[in-house]
């Protein structure tokens, strides 16, 4: 048992977690004059130190790949800004039979957001009123017009490019103004015109022009590293130093937060945590709470803070918590396009993501399927990597002058396709508390189960046909790994794999089957919030980082507002 | 400011304290409005001094981790016969190539089992049809064994190539790994950028693009 500490010192709010929603929080309460304290699970972060920008693989004995190639077909290995794992070693979550999930965390301040593809896309009006309009899922208890407000305050803060469209499916927002095209977005753009198919610059997190006091953009391409200058957007470069500046943050690192306390009113009061360097726990104090770990993580806290008032885990009276768990449709292809063979030599870097995207198009017309899915896309002559030409030697062989002149005339040749569609929860899509396992801090792990359902089967088919489409359309030739059966038909991406988790605590008006109000204030517990992905109700196809920027900056304006009426 | 790639910028800017200014730099994560302090030009010099610090760095001279020198040899010259260098370019060897699939190899028990019963196939089925090792036969016999082994068709008229194939397919993926991630190999590609700049200028004017 933690020792009773006498008189502790009670911060206002006590944020665990500083990613996106937990950043937003932090920059919003503290210019909003409380005192916050914030705990996060991993270390600090020091970029000079920490990120891998501009350096080439040949400067790293493993390439990039790691200790016996570890990360070989993972995402940036070596280069990714740290602590952005699948597996963490004494930290293990479980499938349940028959279930594949992945789960991708990132233990670092900032966490998820040093390294996200700053794809920031606002939640369409149909998007928070879906159940009225085709009767599956839930509706939200808000509208866009509730959140719109802090869509705009988010997108101003940190800086979004992007052009005004005028398209239902993808709200125009602040923008900055976009880059332009490389020849591979040329490609594309023109091929999806004879489509029919909408193709517009895309809204990434990413400054084309200096922003408040953070420089512009110098197009390395390099995002995922992070950048040392700030010019995209991180929790940890953007948020914190303006909680930081207001002299009222406390930011504790190695925290593992294992338990939020209540007192006897059913009132949450303390957070007991794990310091992770001397492996002893303590605790800290706070008025109110906000819950901002990470979907499965803010989940997983809530389940395991079991007292005798709420003995099924805080908040979850309803049941609910783990619940209604989603991610992201997801589905791949790649176009080869021969006319790319003979491109001169030149700079395709741009910024650290596409230029061009295709938001959902077919929103007014009769589909096989309900929602949409928006398409990312990439290649070209990017920075070469480990891996580049494995496929191209598979299919040449051979050895020799041959295979070498091969490999360079195919290089920057091929543009890969990314779908990401909206998933409607369903009822075998759920985590919990594995009843076996604890991690090495001895806390209860979660143990995932997962099922697509046919909805999203139907729209990974509509994917696959979609790319190849447009690669035909542009003269390429369609390579696709995908096929209609087996485990992951049409190419669907097994569970957590686009790391788009979201639905653990969800928002609604009912108390009987939500966790949160509008607000993202628990319905059991007055001064317990959580604010990041757990509250949404329904996972649309637009990445969910600046929607959880906007509920948690609404959050926290909703709990200083309760704080002044002393309601909380 | 120029936009010109910062690896050829003028190294002799010493006179501003590249620590002063990463400090600064890293200060601005958890410090507020320092980083508003920054002028561009100090960014550009930060990334600069960050690049020829790592390029200053000599490379030791490499000792094999895991293969013995004459398995080292051989695969030096496997390496070499994969991406050999040409008029364009240095081959796999200066490419670094046999180094990092040995240091990979140390690290992970799947690839040693690959890599050195790869090269112990070799050896045996040369010293089978030639007499001798792969490395002291004539380059007309290694030539064929390595025509034999470098396409998987060739194991339906002969089963008993199978394992070579797969070893050279491990060894062609590693070898092109290794080349295209090197100074040389990205230099032979064309890749231009990993730079800072101002402007991206977006796609050159090209016919069908």
């Amino acid at each position: 048992m933690s020792e009773v500490m006498r008189s502790p010192k009670v911060y206002d709010v006590c944020i665990i977690g500083s990613g996106a929603a937990g950043g937003t929080a932090a920059k919003v309460l503290t210019e909003g004059g409380l005192n916050v304290v914030m705990l996060e699970a991993g270390p600090a972060l020091n970029p000079e130190k920490d990120y891998k920008e501009h350096v080439w693989p040949y400067e790293l004995p493993h390439r990039g790949v790691g200790v016996g190639g570890k990360y070989r077909n993972e995402l940036n290995g070596e280069f990714l800004a740290p602590n952005g794992f699948w597996d963490i070693e004494g930290e293990p979550y479980t499938p349940a039979p028959g279930s594949r999930f992945r789960w991708f965390r990132s233990r670092i301040v900032g966490g998820r957001t040093n390294h996200w593809g700053r794809i920031a896309l606002r939640y369409a009006p149909v998007d928070f009123k879906s159940r009225s309009n085709d009767g599956m899922g839930d509706d939200w208890p808000l509208s866009y017009e509730d959140v719109a407000p802090y869509y705009d305050k988010v997108e101003s803060y940190i800086g979004v490019f992007g052009t005004k469209e005028n398209i239902a499916s993808a709200p125009d927002g602040v923008f900055l103004p976009p880059p332009v095209p490389r020849c591979t977005e040329t490609i594309v753009k023109k091929a999806c015109d004879k489509l029919n198919v909408t193709c517009i610059p895309s809204r990434l997190a990413i400054l084309t022009k200096p922003l408040n006091g953070r420089p512009a953009c110098h197009y390395c391409a390099q995002c995922g590293r992070g950048c040392i200058s700030a010019s995209n957007f991180s929790s940890s470069q953007v948020m914190l130093p303006k909680a930081q500046a207001t002299g009222r943050f406390t930011l504790i690192t190695d925290a593992m937060a294992r338990e939020v306390v209540v007192n006897g009113e059913g009132k949450a009061q303390a957070v007991l945590y794990i310091d992770k360097i001397t492996r002893s726990e303590k605790q800290v104090h706070a008025k109110a709470f906000m819950v901002a770990a990470s979907a499965c993580e803010s989940a997983r806290l809530l389940l395991n803070s079991k007292s005798k008032l709420f003995p099924d885990g805080l908040a979850n009276s309803s049941g609910v918590v783990g619940r209604y768990l989603t991610d992201s449709v997801g589905s791949d292809a790649t176009g080869y396009f021969p006319q790319l063979e003979n491109m001169p030599p030149h700079n395709h870097d741009g910024v650290g993501g596409m230029h061009m995207y295709m938001p959902w198009w077919k929103f007014n017309r009769k589909n096989d399927f309900p929602r949409g899915y928006h398409i990312e896309f990439g290649g070209g002559r990017s920075m070469p990597g480990v891996g580049e030409f494995e496929d191209l030697c598979d299919t040449v062989e051979g050895y020799g002058p041959a295979l070498k002149q091969r490999c360079r005339k195919s290089y920057g040749a091929y543009i890969g396709f990314d779908g990401r569609g909206e998933m409607i929860p369903n009822e075998n899509s759920y985590c919990e508390l594995d009843p076996n396992t604890v991690d090495q801090w001895g806390i209860p792990v979660l143990r995932f189960h997962w099922q697509w359902g046919e909805n999203e089967i139907k729209m990974a088919k509509d994917m696959q046909e979609t790319f190849r489409a447009i690669v035909e359309e542009a003269g390429g030739i369609f390579q696709s790994k995908a096929k209609p059966d087996g485990e992951r038909p049409y190419g669907i991406a097994d569970g957590g794999v686009i790391i788009h988790e979201i639905g653990t605590a969800r928002m609604g008006n009912n108390p009987k089957t939500s966790v949160l109000n509008q607000y993202c204030q628990a319905h059991d517990v007055k001064n317990l919030f959580v604010t990041d992905g757990a509250a949404f109700v329904s996972n649309a196809d637009k990445n969910p980082t600046l929607t959880i920027m906007a509920l948690s900056w609404r959050a926290s304006d909703y709990l200083m507002d309760q704080a002044k009426k002393g309601s909380l | 400011m120029s936009s010109q790639d910062i690896s050829r910028t003028d190294t002799s800017k010493k006179d501003i304290s590249r620590r002063d200014i990463l400090k600064t730099l890293g200060m601005g994560a958890m410090a507020g409005s320092v980083l508003s302090m920054i002028p561009a030009q100090a960014a550009e010099f930060a990334h600069h001094m960050i690049l020829a610090e790592k390029a200053a760095s000599p490379a030791a001279a490499y000792t094999p981790k895991f293969l013995r020198p004459q398995q080292y040899k051989t695969l030096q010259a496997l390496c070499q016969a994969i991406i050999p260098p040409d008029s364009d370019s240095g081959g796999a060897i200066e490419a670094g190539a046999p180094e990092f699939i040995d240091l990979l190899s140390s690290e992970n028990p799947d690839y040693q089992l690959k890599l050195g019963g790869g090269l112990m196939w070799l050896d045996e089925t040369c010293t089978d049809r030639y007499g001798k090792a792969h490395l002291e036969i004539d380059p007309a016999q290694q030539k064929e064994i390595l025509d034999l082994i470098a396409y998987r068709k060739n194991a339906l008229t002969d089963p008993s190539l199978s394992q070579g194939i797969d070893f050279f397919s491990f060894l062609r993926t590693m070898t092109a790994d290794a080349f295209f991630t090197s100074e040389i190999g990205i230099k032979y590609l064309g890749y231009i950028g990993n730079t800072y700049v101002t402007e991206f200028k977006g796609c050159p004017p090209v016919p069908g693009v």
